[in-house]
């Protein structure tokens, strides 16, 4: 069946589509609504599109997107460089860094340990790690890795990697989401959130 | 028919969209079922941990459109926190889930292969036996009609110096009609314990070479028998 819309509209459409989340009805949405905004508004889009493709690359240093070389973290000669915080993506870094409570560096393993999709140790920026931990003499790593299957398989592979090469190996503590219910909590959550009490000193 | 209840155990989760999770869950009477549970990879989800991999749950499904369901309510039964907090039995629950996910079929309830897949994460979570999952592979293939011969020969019957394992034939050959791996009488004893009824014998063994001998047969028994490599198998070395 040949396409009831012009070529390029077509492309436009096809394309939108890729995108994560997109499916092909909101992807035809769009492509309207970029063909009838001004010219000016749609250019600023594919500009905005190229100029980040060009100038952000992956911190030669921590792997988080970074422009030029070095992300603005790890260019940042305030930041404690003996702890290591270790994270699967980017956007962990986003979520670690609005909690104001870490004054560490990062480093990104641009994914997680998933025995059954095949994704393995060598997958993932582990040997950077390595080697940062050996030449950036850090005291203290902490895995913060998702609490889910894979991110606690990649956590429980790290500590083991890690265990003598590094002073102190952390991983972040699981409990209860501030503002939720206990009586919602998963036993899981709940027996690691005993676990890990603390005295109480208001 | 909107809602049912079922109790399954959570094999393997898929992310969709944006904070959803497609969970395959392997359940007693309904076969293995694929449900979205939304929300669930937020933080203040009510899911939490449950529906994580190889978590034993009741649950509640709402059947919908498709052949995906919902899953509605969850209530877990074993979390089995021994199995997720160590490596390597966590590597070995998830070989386990991943070849049950493959055996598993929609709408088909295979109670057995269920209750063995049960019993192999319980018998994880009790002792990090080496034999815990080629048993659990063994039986499986031999609850599925593919029971390997394992006390005498294939090709002749013979029942001394029966040295080498054939994938293709399914048993162990002597030594006229050898083909296939090798096969230590160490190991070739441990067989016949797990498929001869000492499988409680069995899986309290120690590691040696005979069981990574055993571990490796069953393992390319089961990939013979899917005709696909396990791919949580190779990924982390059981060191």
């Amino acid at each position: 069946m040949t396409s009831v819309y012009a070529k390029p509209v077509q492309e436009l459409i096809d394309e939108l589509g890729r995108l994560p989340g997109v499916g092909p009805k909101s992807a035809q949405r769009i492509a309207f609504h970029l063909l009838k905004v001004e010219k000016g508004d749609a250019l600023r889009l594919a500009t905005a599109i190229i100029e980040a493709k060009d100038r952000v690359t992956f911190c030669q240093r921590c792997f988080n997107i970074a422009e030029g070389g070095m992300c603005a973290l790890c260019a940042d000669d305030r930041r404690d460089p003996t702890i290591l915080c270790v994270v699967e993506e980017p956007r962990d870094i986003v979520a670690v860094e609005k909690t104001q409570e870490y004054q560490g560096r990062y480093h990104v393993l641009q994914g997680a340990i998933s025995p059954i999709d095949g994704v393995g140790p060598e997958q993932l920026r582990i040997r950077e790690l390595l080697a940062r931990i050996d030449g950036e003499s850090v005291q203290e790593v902490i895995l913060c890795t998702n609490p889910n299957l894979e991110g606690e398989a990649t956590a429980m592979y790290l500590s083991r990697l890690l265990r003598g090469l590094v002073p102190k190996v952390t991983r972040i503590a699981s409990g209860l989401p501030v503002g939720g219910d206990l009586e919602y909590a998963d036993e899981l959550t709940l027996g690691r959130a005993l676990e890990g009490r603390r005295e109480v000193d208001g | 028919m909107g809602l049912y209840r079922d109790e399954g155990i959570v094999l393997r989760t898929h992310k969709l969209g944006e904070a959803d999770r497609i969970v395959s869950i392997l359940t007693r009477g309904h076969g293995k079922v694929r449900a979205v549970a939304k929300g669930v990879r937020k933080t203040k989800s009510r899911f939490g941990a449950r529906l994580e991999p190889p978590t034993h749950l009741q649950l509640q499904f709402y059947e919908g459109r498709g052949d995906l369901q919902i899953v509605d309510q969850a209530e877990t039964i074993d979390h089995f926190r021994a199995i997720r907090e160590d490596l390597d039995r966590l590597t070995r629950a998830v070989s386990m889930l991943e070849a049950a996910d493959q055996l598993g079929l929609e709408g088909e309830p295979n109670p057995s292969l269920y209750s063995m897949l049960l019993g192999a994460l319980r018998a994880l979570a009790d002792h990090c036996g080496p034999l815990v999952l080629p048993s659990f592979f063994l039986k499986v293939l031999a609850l599925e009609g593919f029971r390997a011969v394992v006390d005498q020969c294939v090709e002749c019957g013979q029942t001394e110096a029966l040295v080498a394992f054939d994938l293709d034939s399914g048993g162990t050959r002597c030594e006229a009609h050898r083909s296939g791996i090798a096969v230590s009488p160490e190991a070739r004893e441990l067989l016949v314990d797990i498929l001869g009824g000492r499988l409680g014998q069995a899986l309290n063994t120690p590691p040696s070479s005979a069981t990574i001998e055993v571990e490796h047969l069953a393992t390319r028994s089961m990939e013979h028998h899917l005709e696909r490599r396990l791919r949580s198998v190779a990924i982390l070395d059981r060191g």
